[in-house]
């Protein structure tokens, strides 16, 4: 009993403040950012971790200014690289709560090669990539996340790069925990991250986030209030996926196709019911369904599943090794093999 | 019949085969009879560069050479006395390697003319004047293997597969080898597979017995055992003795050993010989690629564990983005650079001394980083415990230079005893439950900054690639700070001469004119040069650099003793460059880039050239 109290009286102490540091924040003003970094900083404290037991690592970009406000350790790496940095302080510290932040440039760029093998290993980490659709900190060219024809700076006549899709890229890499939300829907926010925290092994958590300079109202469809919520489509975990105030549906349509429909209009038999453990095929089509943050989208958790966690497997091997040749004697080992001595 | 013994003071032998003829393993075990029987040796194995190069051609020619003496051996000899040719291409592969008037020993039954044409033989060599001046011995190997394995109970194609084993036994015949020592492995190797366990042990006695009783041979060898200071030895490869040097570093130091890496020649034989030990707490990791693997390794010495990273050139290209971050964060790490034969792909499996000015000055900005260079196979142990040491106390990245000849190459190691090895105090910050302010970059009288590990109450702070606020490690774009910072990174890292040992000089009679300086593993052919140069009653001085970045402290007085600077280097220049720019001296360079060593007789030409002039 008395260990849980002392848990219980740390979540309680613990408050939003313990993770703020006295560092001026320096995003543009009205940058979906500062949305993010509230709603983090305020979730903090109920994890009951302590600051000195956590640590945020950030890349370049927008984004990577994150730890510098959070009052843990921190890492602010270089471009792309967060997720490396990240999986080499998890897997030394198992006992550390580690946190990626990280941008669409950032992670699905530079550092796509890191993010994918990130979530292949499912290392213990949590990573919250910020998508803004743009390249903000290097003032405004089209980044990963940009729909065609896109026209920024670099691309004039409009982007002609395909982009990616964030969650089916976490996916495709079987990533343990899929999930999206929105920077601006604090609730939202904090029970994607709540369920993040709480899972084992990589949590891929993509936020849309509104830059305000470079690529304002990227995500108005979702985020304007209060008429973004009518296209936003909220996976629950087990109940039918409604939205619209259940006026319209995910269904089953022609040829086992995933479609948005009027409830009116389909059997409800044919309403499909969200299962975060169900198969990779229904989090596939569910992350398809829109070609971007312009139509019904869906936000919450796509895919939770378990997976060994890479650190667990690497102190697994180390014990199991300790056990059957005894704690590493260096004597021994510089001496093993073909010696002779001379008198 | 009874056979006389010749007593000989040095013997170079070469092991020439296909790859699949098992050369690598033949030379190996015996190497470790040799090394049993107290003889000095160094070896140079010279794999191809294909994996399954077509088999009986010149590519796929696999060699292992060793030098043993009853003296001190510092390199494994330029040329070989015996050449051990198990076919064709062998032959032509390596005659060149085989000093005039040389032995060589065919495989009689290989010299087919299918093999012939396909190591490219338009006449059989032994019949067409090549071989002139050699003294040649064919011994029809495969077809006596295959007699000697009759009854064993397997196939002619797996019986012939021993008769590596009878080259061994036939050698080690000839120079006096202990045959328990080869009898007793190959018991442990092939103690589960009957048939397979006799059919190379009678091999290996069918070789020894033919030295012995046919009368081929007239005479055997014997060459004494070397003196050598008491204790006990091991043969040791470059690439075992660094990885150990890393475990004991750690081990002794008390910090877990986290070793990330990504599959690259040579470099790979650190993580395969780091990922076996990991009962000794060691962590590895092979990463997605070169980028992730120092990042994983600093992430690792950011949550305080004695964070490695090792590769080879072209992986260096790719981690000097991660290394600048580590020299800004100012946290200990350690890479290690198995130099190769480059520029880019280059020659994968040949060796260079090609990366030092990579390794100065690599990384864009200010970068500087401690360079530690091995310089024989068994220091290799010794200089990454050393790169540990620097990078422990200076809270810095150190680049550990080996090369791929050094990692390959293997020597008689006295081996060490575990309280001799130096033990680093990490000094971890220590938790402030006071609420005193923790200031990051506050330096130690070395001017190095706390390392303070995440979990330590107290300590939380940030740290990253922008610059950093002098003490307080916040970000900083303001001018003053950022040229102090760009300072005090460089005084710390020169600080460095101040805890090394000065720059030792080999002047016997104190009178040279020339200085041979080198750095890494041309350590045992200066050595080997300038004793044959002394025997010829001439004076040099020779001094090796073991640090190459700070340079030793004494090391502009001791340039400055001599009018002449020779500088060898597997490069075009690349010390000497450093050398001539620092201390204005007209250092002159002797460059070799062949993705070979640099050999004895070629050192000793160029000295006495120098000395001539
Ligand atoms: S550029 Fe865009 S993403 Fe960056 S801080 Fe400004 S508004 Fe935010």
């Amino acid at each position: 009993m008395g260990g849980g109290e002392g848990e219980r009286g740390l979540v309680d102490t613990l408050s939003k403040k313990d993770f703020t540091t006295d560092q001026e924040v320096r995003w543009c003003p009205g940058c979906g950012d500062y949305a993010i970094l509230s709603a983090v900083q305020g979730f903090l404290p109920e994890l009951g971790v302590e600051p000195h037991k956590t640590v945020f690592v950030s890349g370049i970009g927008c984004s990577g200014r994150f730890t510098y406000y959070v009052d843990t350790y921190g890492v602010h790496g270089i471009h792309g690289r967060a997720p490396a940095i990240a999986t080499g302080i998890a897997t030394a510290r198992p006992d550390l709560s580690v946190w990626v932040v990280t941008g669409d440039g950032d992670g699905l760029s530079i550092g796509g090669n890191h993010l994918i093998h990130a979530l292949r290993r499912n290392v213990n980490i949590k990573i919250l990539m910020f998508n803004n659709q743009i390249y903000g900190l290097t003032k405004g060219q089209y980044s990963p996340t940009s729909e065609e024809g896109k026209v920024t700076k670099s691309t004039p006549f409009g982007s002609v790069d395909h982009p990616f899709n964030p969650i089916a890229v976490a996916l495709g890499a079987e990533a343990t925990f899929v999930a999206r939300t929105i920077d601006n829907d604090r609730q939202h926010l904090t029970e994607v991250l709540r369920q993040a925290a709480a899972h084992r092994g990589t949590a891929f958590v993509e936020i849309y986030q509104n830059c305000n300079v470079f690529n304002d109202g990227a995500f108005d469809l979702l985020r304007d209030k209060p008429q973004g919520s009518r296209s936003q489509i909220r996976l629950e975990h087990g109940e039918p996926i409604l939205f619209d105030d259940d006026m319209r549906c995910v269904a089953v349509g022609d040829n086992g196709r995933l479609i948005v429909a009027n409830v009116d209009d389909v059997s409800p038999d044919s309403i499909v019911v969200h299962d975060v453990h169900g198969r990779p095929s229904l989090a596939f089509a569910l992350a398809h369904l829109s070609h971007g943050p312009t139509e019904p989208t869906c936000i919450g958790v796509f895919r939770e599943f378990g997976r060994p966690v890479y650190g667990d497997a690497m102190e697994d091997q180390m014990r199991r090794a300790t056990e059957r040749l005894g704690k590493g004697d260096l004597s021994g080992l510089l001496h093993s093999g073909d010696t002779w001595t001379v008198r | 019949m009874t056979k006389t013994v010749e007593e000989k003071q040095r013997v170079v032998v070469r092991f020439a085969g296909d790859s699949g003829d098992g050369m690598q393993l033949t030379g190996d075990r015996f190497t470790s009879a040799t090394a049993v029987l107290g003889n000095d040796l160094a070896t140079l194995p010279d794999f191809p560069a294909e994996i399954r190069a077509p088999a009986g051609t010149v590519h796929g020619v696999s060699a292992f050479q060793i030098q043993f003496a009853a003296t001190d051996v510092t390199t494994p000899g330029d040329r070989a006395d015996v050449l051990i040719a198990m076919n064709p291409a062998a032959l032509k592969a390596d005659l060149h390697t085989v000093e005039g008037g040389g032995t060589i020993i065919l495989n009689e039954d290989a010299f087919t003319p299918r093999n012939l044409e396909k190591a490219g033989y338009a006449q059989d060599p032994r019949h067409d004047g090549t071989l002139d001046g050699y003294q040649v011995y064919e011994v029809p190997m495969t077809s006596l293997t295959i007699l000697a394995t009759e009854g064993v109970g397997i196939g002619k194609k797996e019986a012939e597969r021993a008769k590596n084993m009878f080259a061994l036994g036939l050698l080690s015949w000839m120079y006096g080898r202990p045959t328990d020592v080869t009898l007793q492995w190959l018991e442990g190797k092939f103690g589960g597979r009957h048939e397979i366990l006799d059919a190379n042990v009678a091999a290996f006695k069918a070789g020894y017995n033919f030295g012995e009783t046919t009368e081929l041979f007239a005479h055997s060898y014997k060459v004494e055992a070397a003196p050598a200071e008491p204790g006990t030895y091991r043969n040791i490869a470059g690439a075992t003795a660094l990885a150990w040097g890393l475990v004991a570093a750690a081990d002794r130091s008390g910090l877990p050993l986290f070793y990330a890496s990504y599959p690259i020649t040579p470099a790979s034989e650190l993580l395969h010989e780091l990922a076996r030990h990991k009962s000794f707490g060691v962590r590895t990791l092979q990463a997605e690629d070169e980028i992730a693997a120092a990042g994983i390794a600093l992430g690792a010495a950011f949550a305080g564990h004695l964070g490695v990273t090792g590769t080879s050139g072209p992986g260096m290209d790719l981690k000097a983005e991660m290394l600048g971050l580590a020299v800004i964060m100012e946290l200990p790490m350690v890479v290690v650079d198995v130099q190769r034969a480059g520029p880019s792909t280059g020659m994968p499996t040949k060796t260079e001394q090609g990366d030092l000015l990579l390794s100065m000055f690599g990384r864009h900005g200010e970068s500087p980083m401690p360079i530690v260079a091995a310089a024989t196979p068994g220091d290799c142990f010794d200089a990454a415990i050393e790169a540990v040491r620097l990078a422990v106390t200076y809270r810095t990245p150190v680049i550990l230079l080996s090369d791929t000849f050094l990692s390959n190459s293997s020597e008689p190691w006295r081996v060490p005893e575990v309280d001799s090895l130096p033990a680093v105090d990490p000094r971890f910050e220590r938790a402030r439950e006071d609420g005193g302010r923790f200031l990051p970059y506050e330096r130690d009288e070395r001017l190095a900054r706390p390392w303070a590990v995440p979990g330590t109450p107290g300590l939380v702070h940030r740290i990253g690639g922008l610059e950093r606020e002098d003490l307080t490690g916040n970000i900083s774009y303001e001018a003053d700070n950022h040229e102090r910072m760009t300072h005090l990174r460089r005084a710390k890292v020169e600080g460095i001469a101040r805890d090394i040992p000065p720059l030792e000089v080999d002047d016997p009679g104190g009178d040279a004119e020339l200085l041979v300086l080198g750095w890494g593993s041309t350590l045992g052919t200066i050595r080997a040069a300038t004793r044959r140069v002394r025997e010829e009653g001439r004076s040099v001085a020779a001094a090796h650099l073991r640090h190459l970045h700070p340079f030793p402290a004494n090391i502009g007085e001791v340039l400055s003793r001599y009018p002449k600077v020779l500088i060898p280097e597997m490069n075009l220049g690349q010390l000497a460059l450093l050398i001539r720019a620092r201390y204005l001296v007209d250092a002159r360079t002797y460059s070799k880039v062949q993705g070979l060593p640099i050999f004895a007789d070629e050192l000793e030409h160029e000295i006495l050239r120098a000395l001539d002039e």
